[in-house]
């Protein structure tokens, strides 16, 4: 099948923009391609000139420390992320989401960046991430600058990324400060394609008995990775009683747009069972969180 | 600009050139030869190409191979060392041998990849670590809990330095002969866990090319203009032929012969898969490239959707005869006078879906055309005589120039019954005078090869206010698609069992087999019973309900029982243990839980139900209905003493090969490793008949019996000739023959024999008792096999979402020949009967099939699997061998009922269509409020 000619395996960023730019075809960069490939095999996706390996650059496969923040490679593989104590430490929801992405093989070579890349409005990871206020960093032939991580995503399956000249090389979280916590959970269906009906993420900050600070992410609630930002400015700085949440919800509710997936969930199933999840995410982490 | 990769496989160093496009799975596979890394479905779904990359599990089929520049990897072939001439495997491939882990074969490099890389980096997994690591490594014979009882002892193994422990959880038969019942391995599970297992993909001949089918992908249709210019003038093309270059008979089909090879022009295309042109080239790529150059245009047609709509006044007819394929009736008794006696009538409809069966293993013939004008065509088929026989009607050739040499098969379940590439490879053989090798890829697979029939069942039954069924009336519709395929077979399975396992006096049942423009459906395990199952025993559950009886007391009263009349009139006079099935499910069921059919919410999570589910099914063993039921087997004795026993049944991991050489071990009284085996060589192995139908056990079983007991007979009258002894004077006793009071070992035997002019070898052709076509009173069936399950789920009533926890299974199979092979079948029944209840669907909308990749199609994998307790219960029948009857469908028709049964228990909705819709569970229960 031809479905790539040239395979570039740079070792740094500049050369990965490089080759993109000098490509004498088509271009764009491969992470963990588990998403790409297939959609090169089954024709979704037109044959590329040239793939630029994004795996061989140290730069694109660090999980480290940077400052006030964790930095995490676009082309980690997400099993890395899932098992290593810097992101059980400082991105609980982000570890739970990874858990669940695909299966263990796919897991090994999958990435964040590929998964934020592909736009998705319910990945888990891109949920994930987006409850826990990350920043990407972006390459491109004019250097590299830090992004707001919405500004990532166009549409779903729409990324505002230009993937022939641009390319994703990170993301930034904010370190774990006392009383915070996050937790990522899901429903899924047993039929059909492996996508979450309902996937959800929060972190909060918890004082005492009240919530200090709160984001709540749920997927899919819009045509991009959505935040609950009218739920959350309710909650924050409330107790967390029972009626609280309950108004905590229907601000969600109010504020998400779910829709009809053929065959895996209408919109009315997510409205109804999108309270349960979110307790239970909720609930959960603001138990870590004290 | 040439790149080159340098990578290391199993220690050794590799430099090759870099090839545009290419994967890592195809670098080893055809590069590096290095065959025991299999392509499932090239989508990163099934784990079967799992190898190890720097040590951590990848998916080979999506890992470009310039990415393994510079890394370590490891395959299958790597974890067994060479000790001298001696394999020695690695505690993982030993204890997967020995646990019976091993069935098809196909999908165990993956999962032993898979384990090694997780012992390495947790040498001491629980039950939960082995399922969190093996989550997407697929096993479709499903032996998930032998795996994982495999991985544990073969950590413990590696912790301890003790050799690998074997299973002690499963008991010999009841019913034990020396060999037989006795648990024994198989005698190719070694060639399958070091990834030596040959299967037809893994084949390479000089000069072969490569084949592609053009399909319609039009559901209805005349074929008006075909354009192959194109596709003949791509270089690397050899040869491009179309329905006009069919030499002789157009049709092929199993026992209607109504499938076109190829469509030709002004002719009707029924459905997507319809093959209208086939391309031979000297890459897969090209033929593939080729095929697409294509171009074809159709007059379109109204597409028949549905059985029913299929039956409806004035809709086209797809086929000369009209939509129906069959009508097939049961009558028994009076049915006015039944409901009259009855104090309770129930009535319900039911649908059932399509079903895939998913082998891993994607369909493959390779033909190659002989110097002296013959054939030979290497294909995993079920019924190899009937594939020779098919492709010699369509080249217009005697059978007899043509061989099919049968290879492993990676999982069949009814599913290669029918002919799929074999008559296009060796037509393209013919014209090129070259090898040609036609694989289908998953998609081609699911699009192409027949389903599991969607049915609508309607079920009326009768009972007096104490419970005994006094009629019972059901209407049946099965869409058998575009072409019949076993769909009259399948489809009268469905309509005779489709009052259930039950004593009844009045019955009527109607049955329209209907084709569709939708793919074909034909044999799947279960043959048209796990549809009809899953109906009557929702109702008798809904019928315990309406009465206030147990739903386990209900079946026990009216269960079949030796001296019952069974709906088609057949006295049972032997092997019916469906009371006792019945009985340790229930006792085993009620250790759990003494009010098992009462919810029970969990303590911690309030929105979680749990209850149980039971169910009873029986199914027949062997043809039926008249048909000749007959299977050849050669038993040989050679030189060195060793036996062969030859037929051409096939073994596709349900483990025939086993019985056979069990079956042969026991009548010689030698030892298995002494017995060799070959099958599905229509050269070299007598005609088996059909491997369908749970039959091979029983006619194969015998075949290889009697052929064993002729030949030890004839080596009787030789020796008592010569030794001037009595025949019965003369003794077989551990692996020597006992003469006169001096012992020969059978190397003499040999010798002594030809020196007499005598050849050691013994034809044996067994029939089965005599059976009588539907509707004349007679016996239908020799033998039937009788299975009830229990299942525990969990229901969050929240979100509808459901959980199997436990699945009890007890199964009246006779005798249990091989009581390891036997577990192996159960586990996997129950994880098939549990994907076709929750997990699959094959879904056509308009002819045009929405599901054609894997990731579209669930199969249940390890994550879903319940703890199985298989209980063997051993009525065993005169005409068996050592009294066994079938299994392999059996163990996996009553899952399906015990669970919506289990589902209604806990949250009280009924399940009347499959799979279970977890929203319409919630949607019913919050518009219940509750």
């Amino acid at each position: 099948m031809n479905l790539w000619q040239e395979y570039k395996r740079p070792t740094t960023i500049t050369e990965a923009v490089q080759a993109l730019a000098s490509a004498s075809g088509s271009a764009m960069p491969i992470a963990g391609g588990t998403d790409l490939m297939l959609d090169l095999k089954q024709g979704r996706h037109n044959p590329i000139h040239t793939l630029v390996d994004l795996t061989f650059i140290p730069e694109i496969s660090a999980l480290e420390v940077r400052g006030d923040s964790l930095f995490i490679g676009a082309a980690v593989p997400v099993n890395r992320i899932a098992r290593d104590p810097l992101t059980g430490t400082h991105a609980q929801a982000l570890v739970e989401a990874c858990n669940l992405i695909a299966g263990p093989q796919v897991r090994n070579t999958a990435t964040l960046g590929g998964n934020v890349a592909h736009a998705l409005p319910a990945a888990d990871g891109t949920i994930a991430l987006r409850s826990l206020n990350a920043e990407a960093e972006v390459a491109s032939a004019s250097g590299t600058r830090r992004m707001a991580f919405t500004s990532l995503f166009a549409g779903p399956g729409k990324s505002a990324i230009d993937k022939t000249k641009e390319i994703i090389i990170g993301f930034y979280l904010p370190l774990f400060t006392p009383n915070t916590a996050s937790c990522f959970k899901r429903i899924m269906r047993p039929q059909g394609v492996a996508l979450p009906i309902l996937n959800c993420a929060v972190w909060l900050e918890r004082d005492g008995d009240a919530v200090k600070d709160i984001h709540i992410a749920v997927g899919p609630g819009g045509s991009t990775p959505f935040r609950a930002t009218d739920a959350e400015a309710f909650l924050r700085g409330k107790s967390l009683t029972e009626e609280n949440f309950n108004q905590t919800l229907d601000a969600l509710l109010a504020q998400a747009k779910f829709r009809d997936s053929a065959r895996r969930a209408s919109a009315d199933y997510r409205r109804h069972i999108v309270g349960g999840l979110f307790k239970d995410v909720l609930y959960t982490a603001w138990g870590r969180a004290g | 600009m040439t790149h080159q990769i340098s990578l290391t496989v199993n220690g050794k160093p590799y430099t090759v050139d870099a090839v545009p496009s290419e994967t890592l799975s195809t670098l080893l596979r055809e590069r590096l030869k290095l065959t025991g890394t299999k392509i499932g479905c090239e989508e990163a779904e099934c784990g079967a190409c799992t190898v190890l990359v720097d040590g951590e599990p990848m998916m080979s089929c999506v890992y470009p191979a310039e990415r393994a520049d510079g890394k370590n990897i490891t395959t299958i072939e790597g974890l067994a060392e060479r000790v001298h001439e001696e394999m020695k495997l690695h505690p993982l491939q030993e204890a997967f041998v020995e646990h019976g882990a091993v069935q098809c074969g196909f999908c165990i490099p993956g999962q032993i990849m898979t384990a090694y890389a997780l012992l390495k980096r947790n040498p001491n997994p629980n039950s939960d670590d082995i399922r969190f690591a093996l989550k997407d490594t697929l096993c479709r014979c499903a032996g998930y809990p032998s795996i994982e009882n495999a991985i544990i002892a073969a950590a413990h193994a590696l912790q301890t330095g003790e050799p690998v422990k074997k299973p002690t959880h499963i008991p010999n038969s009841i019913h034990e002969h020396k060999t037989v019942g006795h648990k024994h391995l198989r005698p190719e599970a070694v060639e399958k866990v070091t990834g030596e297992a040959i299967y037809t993909d893994d084949l390479k001949f000089d000069g072969m090319l490569y084949a592609k089918a053009k399909r319609a992908m039009i559901p209805h249709g005349f074929l008006k203009k075909l354009d192959v210019s194109k596709a003949k003038a791509l270089p690397g093309v050899v040869a491009v032929l179309t329905a006009t270059d069919v030499p002789a008979e157009k049709n092929h089909g199993l026992v209607i012969y109504d499938w076109p090879v190829m469509v030709g022009i002004n002719e009707r295309v029924r459905y997507v898969g319809d093959a209208l042109a086939i391309v031979a080239a000297q890459s897969q790529e090209i033929a593939e490239q080729a095929a697409a150059l294509i171009e074809a245009e159709f007059d379109l047609q109204p597409v028949i959707t549905n059985p029913v709509m299929a039956r409806e006044e004035g809709v086209p007819q797809i086929h000369e005869k009209g939509n129906l394929l069959k009508h097939i009736k049961v009558r028994k008794g009076d049915m006015e006078a039944g409901f009259a006696k009855a104090d309770v009538i129930l009535e319900h409809t039911f649908h059932t879906q399509t079903t895939d069966h998913a082998f891993i293993e994607p369909e493959c013939s390779i033909a190659v055309p002989l110097a002296d004008g013959r054939m030979e065509i290497y294909v995993g088929s079920q019924i190899p005589y009937q594939d020779r026989t098919q492709v010699a009607r369509v080249l217009g050739w005697e059978e007899s120039r043509i061989r099919i040499v049968g290879q492993l098969m990676g999982g069949g379940f009814g599913g290669k019954e029918d002919v799929m590439g074999q008559i296009h490879s060796a037509m393209l053989a013919n014209v090129t005078g070259k090898p040609v090798k036609m694989l289908f890829d998953r998609q081609e697979s699911l699009l192409v090869h027949p389903k599991r029939h969607a049915t609508q069942i309607r079920v009326k039954i009768g009972a007096t206010k104490d419970g005994r069924l006094v009629a019972a009336e059901t209407e049946l519709y099965g869409d058998t698609g575009a072409y019949a395929s076993l769909g009259e077979k399948v489809m009268t399975r469905a309509t005779t069992h489709s009052a259930g396992p039950y004593d009844i006096e009045h019955v009527r049942a109607d049955c329209y087999a209907m084709y569709t423009n939708n793919p074909p459906s034909g044999a799947f395990r279960g043959f048209g019973v796990t549809q009809s199952a899953f109906a009557v025993e929702t109702m008798m559950d809904r019928l315990a309900e309406t009465l206030n009886l147990d739903p386990v007391e209900l079946r026990r009263m009216n269960a079949l029982h030796v001296g019952s009349i069974t709906n088609t009139g057949q006295e049972l006079k032997e092997s019916v243990g469906l009371l006792e099935c019945i009985d340790r499910v229930d006792a085993e069921m009620r250790k759990h839980n003494a009010a098992p059919f009462k919810p029970v919410v969990d303590s911690a999570n309030p929105n979680l139900i749990r209850a149980w589910g039971f169910a009873s099914a029986y199914k027949n063993t062997g043809l039926g209905g008249g048909a000749p039921d007959i299977s050849g087997a050669d038993v040989e004795l050679y030189e060195d003493g060793t036996f062969q026993v030859r037929s051409s049944a096939a073994e596709l991991g349900q483990g025939l090969v086993t019985v056979m050489r069990l079956v042969v071990s026991e009548e010689l009284a030698v030892a298995p490793e002494q017995v060799r085996v070959l099958v599905m060589d229509t050269d070299l192995t007598p005609n088996g008949g059909p491997t369908t139908a749970s039959r091979q056990t029983f006619v194969t079983g015998n075949a290889s019996r009697y052929a064993a007991k002729t030949l030890r007979e004839e080596i009787s009258a030789a020796m008592a000739e010569k030794y001037d002894v009595r025949p019965e004077k003369i003794r077989f006793e551990d692996g020597v023959v006992h003469v006169n009071g001096h012992s020969m070992t059978y190397a003499e035997i040999y010798k002594e024999m030809k020196a007499m002019g005598q050849q050691p070898k013994v034809r044996y052709e067994y029939e089965a008792p005599k059976t009588q076509p539907l509707g004349t009173g007679g016996d239908m069936h020799f033998a039937f096999s009788f299975g009830v399950q229990a299942a525990e789920v969990e229901v969050n009533k929240l979100t509808g979402e459901v959980n199997v926890l436990r699945v009890i299974s007890a199964n009246d199979v006779g005798m249990a020949v091989n009581p390891l092979g036997l577990q192996g079948q159960v586990e996997g029944g129950v994880m098939m009967g549990l994907g076709n209840c929750l997990t699959e669907e094959f879904i056509v909308e308009n002819g045009n099939v929405v599901t054609d990749r894997l990731a579209r199609y669930r199969v249940p994998g390890i994550m879903l699997t319940p703890e199985i307790t298989a209980i063997i219960v051993e009525h065993p029948i005169e005409a068996g061998p050592y009294g066994a009857k079938g299994v392999g469908e059996i163990s996996s028709i009553p899952t399906t009922p015990a669970i919506t049964n289990a589902i209604y228990n806990a949250v009280g909705v009924q399940i009347d269509s499959l799979p279970v819709d977890q929203e319409k569970i919630a949607r019913e229960l919050w518009e219940r409020g509750g």
